[in-house]
């Protein structure tokens, strides 16, 4: 099992995410530096948050261009798990690899707190230690969290329940009260249609140690091991 | 001979230009005469403030550092240092991009000493928010923060955000950074070792922020001025490239010494390296890379443009560090080396443009200022409180203050700053002071801003004192022992005795405080000439203060935690309305004295405090400030909206006005909450430091109730004092 997390230039939540894996997780991992090319003897790849290229021109958009996202959008076409927080959903999403873009948030300010989200699909490589809808308390840090696709779109991810997290109160109801961003049907987090690929806007990896405030975020990556590791 | 009104227009005063020439021994090249007129600016040279910034403490309980540009303490293996610096007349011109570069600088004197920002804080003070420029500039400055510091990838973790007339026409923004390093790491701003290479990294050199330190910075604002020009336009992408590609080149140990071209740029670089490194500087200004056309000299000595540093490289490795730079798509040039003749030379294509000693840049003269007490102080000082009138229903009292922008809850802003990113924030904003963590440890530290500029306006000497009193109450709440100060000294124009007054007591006030703490002021800045055509701005000698956590475990909040906790507060409650919040927004008078001060009793409460959230016997501890104890029970009771827990204070007795009482400013007053069987474990600890002592009530319900001689004076349901608390800012500034 062996993690990667991909360091762009303005990526800022890379060494966070590298710190839970590494050190409270004790996996192996490894940076990767955006200029590489290739991927080797990787299980996931993490695509961390911060402001890529500065956010410059719109979020994720140049980071899309990194030599290193040919590998990754192979590595994920061949069934690698991928997981893209925050910025690394932004960079997801313009790189092709899940569908839909991102708006400015709709108070038109960086929002920076504690919310919940609901699990709706305990069945991916992301979720398969959460209960059934299980409520997760999991910061947001971002000014475009704002998902959105078109009705169609919309419709696909129901369909083929790619829709990973809904934001929702602390006792799951999912409505408009808590949708911090104007997220789309409250929607924090979608899976690609084969399921390896994952993007939500909270961050996982600061909310994976008690003194943080939550460790839910911990069975997310909790999941992902033991996914890799039944496969293999 | 230079004529009088181009070294007047650069700042210069006739009798430093005299000394200029005596200096050179001949008249200055334009270039010269730009490099003296900025490292001779109030900003950089500290001409006035000098002779009484000797007075700060330099030493203090734990080991510090004192750096070119920063300072800080150092706690086993781990550096610790911080700076406060000030960006306020940029801020003024053009809040965004002023903030965000004030952030910017202070980040860069942290890293540039070989530390990894972990944590920034803001003070912030504006005119009220009733005025539409006022707005704007807050809105602004709060948008620079976050655009600058949630994409460099820093945390913001606290400050904060006060509203008074004073500072219509000149806000205040002082950024405060906090980085850590292993103490074998770091590094210096300094240049020496003959024949190294000089390097210049990061952004090219443009026309932006000429003149910022020495026209904008180091004068007051007149009417209908133009001087947008002067202030800088970040960049924190670059910044983001720039924290990385530093730190990694310090690591390499090939760095002899690097320093940021904040305030003053290249001229500052070049000469106060030189200076600190008893060396010469040779530099040729056409290897400097720059992004407009047909720069001359002068202009590329002067331009403060963003994220640039020079960087002296031991002779050999310059391949090593450009490769490091370059791997992040920065600018790395070598632009001169080191000279052992004490001279910083500047050529242009080989000409020499400007020759001056290091030494004689970067001693600017000091002047000895005359200073006086006001006039209208004794007025002011006056209070007869038998005048004002009790109010009758206290509830709509302490309500209305709940809503008074200095005292309301700050979400609006802090929300719009990441606070966690690098995942070490244990205690979040809207507590007293801010707790981060030390990985790899078990301790944590504990951040705070802190100052009352009303106090300092009324009393200079003691609102300074109270500053640092409070700033370590606030450490102390969180579990902390206060460790170090840097102080951001923002005052009006030095060149008036009454203004200058304020300025030599506050300094005098700090450093009374600090020695009776036994702490030291380990870095900071000083800010004058903010004055608005109307009038100066309060005294405010802004104190940043870190405490070390020894037990991460024992980091504690302000809010109440549990349901029938006994509430006990530390201190006395003394008849002090002078100068308090609620005669200002309950009475619109701002006169009387601040409240007494004795720093014996205020050690006491705080030694008792921190013992016994060592011991673990406490579940929440708060400080008393603005709005006295009914405002500090109202955030202990609501400040987590997750679990509001209501408190009946029931035993308070004692004689004097219930306003008083209620809302008065007392210091030296610490409210704790903690499980009933605890409470003869810290009545102990309280006599053991002669702390007084008393339980005051019980937590628990969904009311704030506090009564006193059977008197009902508070009953107000949690809901009602969280709305006022939490929601003002928010109606004020979304409608």
């Amino acid at each position: 099992m062996r993690f990667g997390v991909v360091v762009f230039p303005g990526s800022n939540c890379d060494q966070d995410c590298f710190y839970v894996v590494n050190d409270v997780l004790k996996q192996p991992v490894r940076y990767i530096w955006h200029k590489d090319t290739k991927l080797d003897n990787f299980d996931c790849i993490i695509l961390p948050g911060g402001f890529s290229y500065g956010d410059y021109l719109r979020t994720g958009a140049i980071a899309r261009f990194s030599p290193i996202m040919n590998s990754i959008i192979d590595f994920a076409q061949k069934g690698g798990i991928v997981i893209g927080i925050c910025n690394g959903f932004q960079i997801l999403l313009e790189s092709g690899l899940l569908p839909g873009a991102m708006l400015r948030n709709t108070t038109l300010h960086f929002i920076c707190k504690y919310v919940y989200i609901k699990t709706e699909n305990t069945k991916t490589p992301f979720t398969n230690l959460c209960k059934k809808n299980q409520i997760l308390k999991i910061p947001i840090a971002h000014n475009e969290g704002n998902y959105y696709t078109d009705e169609a779109g919309l419709k696909n991810l129901d369909k083929n329940r790619q829709i990973a997290f809904h934001y929702c109160s602390a006792d799951g109801e999912v409505n408009k009260e808590h949708n911090p961003n104007g997220a789309l049907a409250n929607i924090a987090g979608i899976i690609n249609k084969q399921g390896n690929v994952l993007g939500m806007m909270p961050h996982p990896e600061r909310s994976s140690e008690k003194e943080l405030g939550s460790e839910d975020g911990l069975l997310i990556f909790k999941s992902i091991i033991k996914w890799i590791g039944n496969k293999s | 001979m230079v004529k009088q009104e181009v070294y007047r227009s650069l700042g210069l005063k006739d009798e430093e230009y005299q000394k200029i020439l005596e200096i050179l021994k001949r008249k200055p090249s334009p270039t010269e005469l730009a490099m003296f007129s900025v490292e001779w600016s109030e900003h950089c040279g500290y001409l006035r403030s000098r002779k009484w910034l000797r007075l700060l403490p330099k030493t203090g309980k734990y080991k510090t550092l004192i750096g070119e540009d920063s300072g800080g303490i150092i706690i086993d293996d781990l550096a610790i240092i911080f700076k406060m610096e000030s960006h306020n007349h940029p801020s003024q011109v053009e809040p965004k991009q002023g903030a965000a570069t004030g952030v910017g600088g202070i980040i860069r004197d942290i890293f540039t000493a070989g530390a990894r920002p972990i944590a920034l804080l803001d003070s912030l003070r504006f005119g009220p928010l009733s005025q539409a420029y006022n707005k704007y500039l807050f809105t602004g400055v709060i948008d620079g923060i976050q655009f600058y510091g949630n994409c460099v990838g820093v945390p913001t973790v606290g400050g904060e955000i006060y509203f008074d007339e004073s500072y219509t026409g000149n806000c205040l923004v002082n950024a405060m950074c906090i980085g850590i390093a292993k103490k074998d790491k770091l590094v210096r701003a300094r240049a020496n070792g003959l024949g190294n290479p000089i390097m210049y990294v990061g952004s090219s050199t443009g026309r932006d922020g000429i003149g910022g330190c020495s026209i904008l910075a180091s004068h007051e604002f007149k009417e209908g001025e133009e001087k947008r020009p002067t202030v800088q336009i970040g960049d924190p992408f670059t910044e983001k490239c720039l924290i990385e590609a530093t730190l990694e080149a310090i690591n390499t140990r090939y760095v002899v010494g690097i320093k940021d071209m904040g305030a003053a740029g290249l001229t500052c670089c070049t000469s106060e390296m030189a200076s600190a490194g008893n060396s010469g500087m040779d530099i040729e200004l056409q290897a400097v890379p720059r992004r407009e056309e047909n720069m001359q000299p002068w202009e590329l000595m002067m331009s403060e443009s963003q994220e640039r540093m020079l960087i002296c490289v031991k002779k050999g490795k310059e391949e090593q560090i450009k490769k490091i730079f370059l791997k992040w798509d920065l600018n790395a040039s070598i632009i001169g080396e080191v000279t052992n003749d004490g001279l910083v030379t500047i050529r242009d294509d080989g000409k020499i443009v400007a020759q001056i000693k290091a030494h004689s840049l970067t001693q600017a003269p000091i002047y000895d200022m005359p200073y006086r007490k006001p006039r209208y102080l004794r007025e002011l000082n006056k209070l007869e409180l038998s005048k004002i009138p009790e109010p009758k229903d206290y509830n709509k009292v302490l309500l209305k203050l709940l809503k008074a922008p200095s005292i309301t809850n700050k979400a609006w802003g802090y929300e719009q700053y990441d606070h966690m990113v690098q995942t070490n924030t244990i205690v979040l904003p809207g507590s007293d002071a801010a707790v981060l963590r030390l990985k790899g440890t078990s301790r944590a530290i504990a951040a705070t801003t802190d100052c009352n500029s009303r106090y300092c306006f009324l009393n200079p000497y003691r609102g300074a004192q109270i500053a640092v009193a409070e700033a370590a109450r606030n450490l102390v709440c969180s579990g902390a022992h206060p460790a170090a100060v840097t102080d951001c000294l923002n005052f009006g124009n030095p060149e008036k005795p009454e203004s200058f007054w304020q300025f030599k007591n506050c300094v005098e006030g700090i450093a009374d405080a600090c020695r009776s703490f036994n702490i030291a002021v380990v870095s900071g800045n000083v800010s004058f000439y903010n004055e608005s055509p109307k009038s100066a701005i309060n005294p405010t000698p802004t104190i940043g203060m870190i405490g070390i956590i020894n037990d991460i475990n024992k980091a504690c909040a302000q809010n109440f935690q549990q349901e029938d906790d006994a509430i006990i507060l530390l201190g006395y409650c003394r008849q002090d309305l002078g100068a308090s919040e609620y005669l200002k927004e309950i009475h619109n008078i701002m006169k009387g004295n601040v409240p007494q001060l004795d720093l014996r009793l205020e050690q006491a409460i705080q030694k008792a405090a921190i013992k016994a959230i060592e011991r673990g016997l406490v579940n929440s501890a708060h400080d008393c400030s603005e709005g006295g104890l009914a405002v500090a029970l109202t955030e202990s009771c609501v400040s987590n909206k997750y679990n509001m827990i209501g408190a009946n204070v029931n035993n308070l007795n004692y004689d004097m006005r219930a306003d008083a009482l209620l809302f008065g400013e007392s210091q030296s007053r610490i409210i704790l909450s903690c499980s009933k069987d605890s409470v003869e474990k810290i009545r102990k600890i309280a006599l053991e430091f002669k702390a007084p002592f008393r339980v005051i009530g019980k937590t628990g319900g969904r009311v704030l109730r506090i009564l006193e001689a059977k008197e009902e004076l508070i009953y107000l349901p949690l809901e009602d004092l969280f709305e006022e608390w939490s929601g003002s800012l928010n109606k004020e500034l979304e409608g």
